[in-house]
């Protein structure tokens, strides 16, 4: 049986732990606000990217004149998985179920005899990833020291996977980040982006375009761009769904924290009271004994 | 006069969407100036000022460098990399602009990227010239 000082200083620990995810909870909500909106604002650009390209790749016979980021290298023996994940911790699953989402993925392709190489992009992605598969992760991007996802992240990560594709380091590249469907949902998810896999926009428009420059080379401009455009989305997402995810964590963690101090108040109080009553009746028997 | 709807969209926000008058589209083969009813084109850009019109005589200018711009029948999109309109930009964006581009040119060994590099800096030069920096 605990002393009453100890149990007064345990539920005091946990209400200062409470204070504390409260904090947190609060801090990811306002967070959670400003990356929707920037995934929000983005949006539009990687739609009309991608009913651009849609046009424009059915337009197009695959052909040896095909770019390779469109058309693949013909083989599929080589792939490069980027897992994006956050930088930091205390966000529930948030972080473990991307990094599950690879790790299955990983260990198919390696049954199947493929070969394997991982860039990892932020810190606890590459922390739970190493101890499996410290050989295959050939480099780590560290955005610990960027406050709010720009453009140029994206554009730096998007130059390190075209400078290898081009050098032929890999066939297939696969991004896997976590989609932001809501605040309780988010969904990892893996995307193919080399070779870039193209929806044929449906309702295509008839109406003749002009090309200027040509086709063609319109392509290749765009292929690469596009690659940017989908990791900066994936860049976002991921970043809304690490501030929703660590939101409905510390909610949790909060409400805990407020069961606890009621079962422990209570205890406190229960013990409390037997004391006071143990003494009365020493105190009582004590004068009948007289 | 009549009008179209012009959005300009780069990767972090819509900067502007409405309709207007005509756009000057700083395309990679040449300039070219936007109106109601143009026929259907797609076209890349190139670093430099698009001039936006929505009232007679009085354009308002965005620098735009990598993108591409899209003319249906339903108007006119232009896709940028990056866009800063006139009022934001600084003699620091600027320098810092020309400085990215220079090292572009000195990473690259092709002579179209090159020559592509060469065009923006020299684009970039005129605009700092132009805004009197």
């Amino acid at each position: 049986m605990p002393s009453l000082k100890d149990l007064r200083n345990r539920i005091a620990s946990v209400k200062a732990t409470q204070k504390i995810t409260k904090a947190m909870q609060m801090v990811a909500a306002a967070k959670l606000r400003r990356a929707q909106t920037a995934a929000e604002a983005a949006r539009p650009y990687a739609e009309r990217m991608a009913v651009v390209l849609g046009n424009l790749a059915s337009g197009i016979t695959v052909g040896p004149d095909t770019p390779r980021l469109l058309a693949g290298t013909g083989s599929d023996r080589v792939h490069l998985l980027v897992v994006c994940t956050a930088e930091r911790g205390l966000c529930g699953a948030f972080n473990s179920s991307i990094a599950r989402l690879a790790r299955d993925h990983a260990n198919r392709l390696l049954a199947e005899g493929k070969t394997v190489k991982i860039i990892c992009v932020g810190k606890k992605g590459y922390d739970i990833l190493r101890r499996q598969f410290a050989e295959q992760i050939i480099e780590f991007v560290d955005l610990r020291a960027v406050r709010q996802i720009g453009f140029e992240q994206a554009d730096q990560i998007a130059q390190k996977i075209l400078g290898r594709f081009e050098a032929g380091e890999f066939d297939v590249a696969t991004l896997f980040y976590s989609r932001f469907r809501s605040v309780i949902a988010q969904i990892p998810t893996a995307q193919q982006i080399i070779p870039a896999e193209i929806e044929a926009s449906a309702g295509a428009t008839d109406a003749v375009y002009d090309y200027e420059p040509e086709e063609g080379e319109i392509l290749t401009t765009l292929l690469p761009r596009n690659l940017t455009v989908q990791i900066f989305r994936a860049l976002l997402e991921n970043a809304a769904s690490e501030q929703g995810a660590r939101m409905s964590a510390m909610d949790n963690a909060t409400r805990n924290a407020g069961e606890m101090i009621k079962k422990q108040t209570m205890t406190y109080n229960r013990s409390r009271q037997a004391m006071i009553t143990k003494e009365l009746i020493e105190i009582i028997s004590g004068a009948e004994a007289l | 006069m009549a009008t179209f709807t012009f959005e300009l969209v780069s990767p972090e926000r819509v900067l502007f969407s409405g309709a207007v008058d005509a756009v000057v589209l700083p395309a990679t083969e040449g300039d070219m100036t936007v109106l109601a009813g143009h026929s259907p084109v797609m076209t890349t850009l190139k670093t430099g000022f698009l001039v936006v019109t929505s009232t007679p005589g009085n354009g308002r200018r965005v620098l735009v460098r990598g993108g591409f711009a899209d003319v249906n029948q339903n108007g006119l999109t232009v896709l940028a990399e990056r866009a800063l309109p006139e009022e934001e930009l600084t003699q620091d964006i600027l320098d810092q602009e020309i400085l990215t581009a220079e090292m572009h040119y000195d990473a690259t060994n092709e002579p179209a990227a090159k020559h592509a590099a060469e065009s923006a800096i020299a684009q970039l030069r005129e605009a700092k010239a132009a805004l009197n920096f």
